[in-house]
């Protein structure tokens, strides 16, 4: 209690604006998305990872650009098809005890019993058929076939110790008595909807954080996000909102990090209902017995006629970039040659005439209005170019919990969504978004357009056993390639992640949207 | 009295219920908390898995009845999202809301009765009316635009305040309270003004209207007939008289200051019940939309009784045993 008085104290002068020197290694940071818990393995829900990547290290982590690097793990290999083994790190938590294989195989144990849990991280090890302790810094993990994206799919799972004994509490996560981990920050409090306090781990195994006293603060309004900023009671903020970018950009007193997100936004096009598609009737309001968008020239002629260019400069100001394919450039697997589609309305009519809809048809698009960036903007502004076509479009913009269930039942014939991919690489949106929907196998588990196209599917499927990381890579490719080709979705962009800092401070701007303190530091 | 309040309580007892019938379908027609709350990732067994996880494969009325059940015992169900009992949750941030709720109402009656007092017998004074257009404004201007100037202009441009969040807090009686500590107190200062703004123009408007109404009446002539003082007869008799809409008001503005501050919580990033209903609302948050729910309507019954005892304080003829 007493230390937690004295770190609120301590935020509370930083707070007020006495920046001397004495107080140089404390940071405030206000971030938008609350966090929920601190346990590591509760909820699946990237604040909570974010935060968690303070506390807690994963065996492989994520950098940057979202390739796998050492963590805990030294290095790793396959032994042979079935088993991976990886040499661990020499450290201790943060309670002195010595980390070793132990923990691993404890927290590997503990991920899919965690009680209650609303998105389970055994997703993430449910690959594991096999743990094996060789010595105290070297561990097994065995799967039933081939799986060469074990250490990807790893990076997402963060370590504890097992002193804290057997199946441990989320609450006692949140009060701090369970939450040890190996990280660059030590837990201090948490106080839900306002702010988890932390200190800096000077026995950290890497790079020394730059701040001894961290005040992670919860300021979810936009506004109020920028305007503390503005004032000084923080230092640093995440998901700048696109409307005041260029205004920040433009202070003298503060500092801009972005990068390309791997969040790409797309519409779903409905592939399933042959005899016509709900939303979907006639020029004049009659009724169709066909399904449209199963023909692959209205799907070209959907996405010829909108002008991306036009949409992520007007609409996202900047803060987005036209896409072709589920990642952006330097992501292992991504599609050097594969461009976004040209704005071309010319080529769209002729396309729509060659099908059969001379003048055209109406459609409903429908979207969420509290997702994602401009979310209702982007989904108005496609409306108005599709119906430039002759393809008349009302556009239905809706709250995300009224949304995403309907989406999820196909009860939309053209919707909006966006796909972050996790793990950097093109599996990840190939075999959830792309595959045919097979509950059996898990694949194409949020394919809600509900494309299926055996021949991708086969190539899917192969790139996913192929352990050589080249031969996989253009398996990827070929299978991306052929998806964006049939337009199984129509891809419009990819975010770009924007944080914003007072002069004086850099950051690494992350592809993955998470906030790390430890990578904020004080500029040469 | 005690009929009085029993047949007060068994309404509410009734209330409630039907308040929690209609969360239970509300939310069931919305939509599945699973849809939202589940990691992109997650593939088709591992939907299954968290459904019956969070007890949603039931059926409805089974859901219902597992919630009465536990109700009974005094739980009311664990948060989806924070793995919590709801009712721990709420109470983690009530104290927030209510000492910002508590500080409003403060506000509206300290600033807002001697404005409104000064308004009424001073009506054609300039300042009387500079305070009924200011008054106006106080009303009609959204508060979550309010809140946003004032952030710029004290917090941005002058900084003068803090622009969000609670600031520093003190323990009293178990609980943390932004108001025992001086930068607590700096951080509370736009919010609860801006929460009150609106009970201050309100309690304002109504002051003067019933001094307006009370000064020419014959009871007023004939106590300054008699001869006493103009203050014992404004602070004393004209006083008591327009208390009475002043307090039904004040009593329901408290409650709405509690149930509805989502507003200036989510704009000062306070972290109250406001903000927890909000975010739980967006997500589907079913046990703790119903708790919250519940408690709101508690409150509010309790600021009625609480306010129907208040009325024979001040006007003796008020019986509460009169209708039975």
């Amino acid at each position: 209690m007493r230390v937690e008085l004295r770190m609120l104290c301590l935020a509370a002068v930083l707070g007020t604006g006495l920046a001397g020197p004495a107080e140089a290694q404390k940071l405030s940071i206000g971030v938008a998305a609350p966090v929920t818990s601190v346990d590591p393995h509760y909820h699946t829900l990237s604040p909570n990872q974010s935060l968690a990547s303070h506390i807690f290290d994963p065996l492989v982590d994520m950098d940057a650009t979202v390739h796998p690097v050492p963590s805990l793990a030294e290095s790793w290999k396959l032994v042979d098809d079935h088993t991976w083994e990886f040499k661990l790190r020499t450290t201790n938590f943060h309670d002195g005890s010595a980390f070793t294989a132990e923990d691993v195989a404890f927290t590997l144990n503990r991920v899919p019993r965690v009680a209650n849990s609303p998105g389970s991280f055994s997703i993430y090890t449910k690959a594991i058929t096999g743990v094996e302790i060789v010595d105290a810094h070297t561990i097994r993990l065995r799967t039933a076939g081939v799986y060469p994206l074990l250490p990807v799919d790893l990076t997402q799972v963060p370590i504890i110790s097992h002193g804290i004994g057997p199946d441990p509490k989320t609450e006692d996560f949140n009060s701090g008595k369970n939450a040890i981990g190996t990280g660059p920050f030590k837990f201090v409090a948490f106080r839900p909807g306002d702010r988890i306090v932390l200190a800096r781990n000077d026995a950290y195994w890497g790079p020394k954080p730059a701040w001894s006293d961290v005040d992670y603060r919860i300021i979810s309004n936009d506004a109020a996000r920028t305007a503390a900023l503005l004032s000084g009671d923080v230092g640093f903020i995440d998901a700048v909102p696109s409307s005041d970018v260029a205004k920040l950009r433009a202070d003298p007193k503060l500092t801009i990090a972005e990068t390309i997100s791997l969040r790409l936004i797309f519409l779903w096009l409905d592939h399933q209902h042959p005899d016509g598609s709900m939303y979907v009737t006639g020029p004049n309001g009659e009724k169709l017995d066909r399904n449209p968008l199963q023909d692959l020239r209205v799907r070209q002629a959907l996405s010829l006629a909108i002008n991306r260019p036009a949409i992520t400069q007007r609409v996202m100001e900047d803060t987005a970039i036209p896409s072709g394919q589920f990642l952006p450039p330097g992501s292992y697997s991504y599609v050097p040659d594969l461009q976004a589609p040209p704005y071309d309305p010319a080529k769209a009519k002729q396309l729509l005439t060659e099908a059969g809809y001379p003048n055209g048809f109406r459609i409903t698009l429908q979207g969420s209005n509290d997702r994602y960036v401009n979310d209702a903007k982007i989904i108005q502004a496609v409306g108005q170019m599709w119906t430039r076509v002759g393809v008349q479009t009302t556009v239905d913009a809706m709250p995300w919990t009224a949304y995403i269930g309907r989406a999820g039942k196909q009860e939309f014939s053209a919707f909006q969504l966006g796909w972050g991919t996790s793990t950097g690489e093109a599996s990840n949106p190939l075999r959830a978004l792309i595959a045919t929907y097979n509950a059996q196998k898990g694949l194409g588990t949020v394919n809600r357009g509900r494309y299926s196209n055996p021949k991708v599917d086969a190539v899917i499927e192969q790139a996913v056993v192929t352990a050589d990381d080249t031969a996989r890579e253009k398996l990827l490719q070929q299978a991306t390639r052929m998806a964006m080709d049939d337009v199984a979705m129509i891809p419009l962009h990819q975010q770009k992640n924007i944080w914003a800092m007072r002069k004086g401070l850099t950051y690494v701007a992350r592809g993955d949207e998470q906030n790390r303190v430890f990578d904020i530091r004080p500029a040469e | 009295m005690t009929t009085w309040l029993l047949r007060r309580l068994i309404q509410a007892l009734f209330v409630v219920l039907a308040m929690t019938v209609i969360v239970f379908l509300g939310v069931n027609v919305i939509g599945n908390p699973v849809d939202i709350l589940i990691s992109p990732d997650a593939d088709q067994a591992e939907r299954v898995r968290a459904i019956a996880a969070l007890g949603l494969d039931k059926p409805l009325w089974q859901q219902y009845l597992i919630f009465l059940q536990g109700a009974l015992h005094g739980d009311l169900g664990r948060s989806f999202v924070y793995n919590e009992p709801a009712l721990k949750l709420i109470a983690g941030r009530m104290p927030a809301t209510m000492e910002l709720a508590v500080t409003a109402v403060l506000l509206s009656v300290v600033i807002g009765i001697p404005l409104g007092l000064y308004a009424g017998l001073h009506p054609d004074g300039l300042v009387g009316r500079a305070t009924m257009a200011g008054s106006i404004l106080g009303f009609s201007l959204p508060s979550f635009w309010v809140g946003l100037m004032l952030i710029m202009v004290f917090a941005v441009q002058l900084g003068w305040l803090p622009s969000t969040g609670r600031g520093q807090t003190a323990e009293l009686f178990g609980v943390q309270w932004s108001f025992l500590t001086r930068d607590g107190l700096a951080h509370m200062a736009m919010p609860a003004f801006n929460l009150a703004l609106g009970s201050i123009a309100l309690v304002l408007r109504l002051t003067r209207a019933g001094v307006r109404e009370n000064l020419p009446m014959d009871y007023v002539k004939f106590a300054r007939a008699k001869g006493l003082s103009p203050n014992r007869v404004v602070f004393v008799h004209v006083m008591k008289n327009i208390l009475i809409p002043v307090v039904t008001v004040l009593g329901l503005q408290f409650g709405g200051l509690i149930a509805f501050s989502v507003v200036t919580e989510s704009v000062f990033a306070w972290p109250g019940m406001g903000k927890l209903i909000i975010d739980s609302i967006n997500v589907l948050d079913r046990p703790v939309i119903v708790a919250y729910l519940m408690m709101i309507v508690f409150l509010f019954i309790f600021i009625n009784l609480a306010v129907d005892l208040l009325y024979t304080v001040l006007d003796p003829r008020v019986r509460l045993d009169e209708s039975s």
